[in-house]
């Protein structure tokens, strides 16, 4: 199982290296994104702690969305998921496997990255440190959320739009506590630990049941 | 092979009332037959007469909208992983990555397939369907044929007794689609069982042939 599981990862992570430009463009999305916003609204320093947060999430929200799509879209195309259906391998584990390599490639340089583009709200290194944490814990959800809309949009013509359509509202949890991490951190930093908790158990319930309704979902889009 | 010897059952499939449908369009209905192991099946139809709906459907890829289909007296809804890993289906689409190397495609299938990965296997997999010296090309380079080479180098590394191919010979060249044959009169001899759709004859030297016409 184990063996399977890490077979697939790899092998999604030496096609993204071989692909590098992919893998780049979510990571220069977000950069942009977050930049645009205090050239818009000014260098007040109040304004921009105050936007911060918000800002960061829901360019990593977009940033994860606009990677999505390519989740299974190649596999599917070359006729590679339709093998991985037909294999005696549970394909939720498939699934799991492909969703871990697109978090390692676009949801882990967003954690990486989140210093850069918080020193551009002037937020505390307390701040930033619990933005990443919250990243940390929240872009795994993004993912696995996300895989379940890919796979369900899959083939689909303006499947892209659908996609957004589908999983931006089911991202509002995320997007709340992830930001209100963040936020309350600069009241009292002891007050964080209900929102990461609460983030946490998100990852778990995305773990256990994102893989088994993606793997359903990509069963009927194969047909 | 392994399931050649006498005290094993030979693999049996049998398909049972199947109906298929593409939307509004009724592709074939009451569709009855039982093959066994030893026997190749050369479906045959017009274009759009739903070959390939039906070899979807005998992997389990397409619900038909009712019959059922039998894997040695179980159906394969039933049957799920123990019938994928009797199966090997080699589609429209040659599934293997453009990015990675033959040999990269072929180590991910075969552990996919749940085989133990013996890169020397794999290496003379290559070797014997002709692309010796390409193993180490990303497959995006390699043309139309030898892609079809690399996919159909799956043939000989796996071990399951039922193949389903649709229109394995396309884009092979007389040497390929030699070597194919043998392969495919090779797995009949040893108790096998091939479905497969084409448009050309296949010569089987043992077992024996039989033919289902679609849209009939």
């Amino acid at each position: 199982m184990l063996r399977v599981f890490w077979c697939i990862l790899l092998r999604d992570l030496t096609l993204a290296m071989r692909r590098r430009t992919d893998v780049l463009t979510t990571l220069f999305f977000f950069v942009i994104v977050v930049s645009l916003f205090p050239l818009g609204v000014g260098t007040e320093r109040k304004i921009l702690q105050m936007l911060g947060p918000g800002v960061v999430w829901v360019a990593a929200l977009l940033a994860s969305m606009l990677a999505l799509e390519r989740l299974f879209a190649a596999d599917y195309e070359d006729g590679t998921l339709e093998q991985m259906v037909l294999t005696a391998q549970p394909l939720s584990l498939l699934v799991l496997a492909k969703i871990t390599a697109h978090w390692l490639l676009t949801g882990l340089p967003l954690v990486l990255i989140a210093p850069l583009v918080g020193m551009q709200y002037h937020l505390t290194s307390d701040a930033i440190l619990v933005m990443m944490m919250a990243l940390l814990i929240g872009t795994p959800v993004l993912s696995l959320i996300g895989a379940i809309g890919a796979a369900l949009t899959l083939g689909l013509r303006g499947g892209g739009i659908l996609l957004s359509l589908l999983i931006l509202p089911l991202y509002i949890p995320v997007l709340v506590y992830g930001a209100g991490a963040v936020e309350v951190s600069s009241v009292d930093l002891a007050d964080i630990r209900p929102y990461l908790t609460l983030l946490g158990a998100f990852l778990l319930v995305a773990v256990l049941f994102a893989p088994l309704a993606s793997s359903a979902a990509l069963k009927i889009s194969l047909e | 092979m392994r399931f050649t010897t006498e005290d094993v059952r030979l693999p049996m499939l049998e398909v049972a009332g199947l109906e298929c449908r593409r939307g509004d369009r009724l592709l074939f209905a009451g569709l009855d037959f039982t093959v066994s192991g030893g026997t190749l099946l050369h479906v045959r139809g017009a274009n759009g007469s739903g070959k390939t709906t039906l070899l979807r459907a005998l992997c389990g890829l397409f619900s038909p909208d009712s019959g059922e289909i039998r894997w040695n007296g179980a159906s394969i809804r039933s049957l799920g992983e123990d019938y994928r890993r009797d199966l090997l289906y080699f589609g429209h689409s040659n599934g293997i990555k453009g990015d990675l190397t033959g040999i990269e495609n072929l180590r991910v299938a075969a552990t996919l397939d749940g085989d133990p990965v013996d890169e020397s296997a794999i290496w003379s997999a290559l070797a014997r369907i002709g692309l010796a010296g390409f193993e180490d090309l990303p497959t995006r380079m390699l043309s139309q044929g030898q892609k079809k080479r690399v996919a159909l180098a799956r043939l000989l590394l796996s071990g399951a007794p039922f193949w389903v191919l649709d229109e394995p010979f396309t884009a092979l060249d007389t040497a390929a689609v030699e070597l194919l044959e043998e392969l495919i009169a090779g797995h009949v001899a040893g108790g096998g069982l091939v479905v497969l759709t084409t448009h050309q004859e296949v010569g089987l030297t043992s077992g024996q042939v039989e033919r289902l016409l679609l849209g009939s």
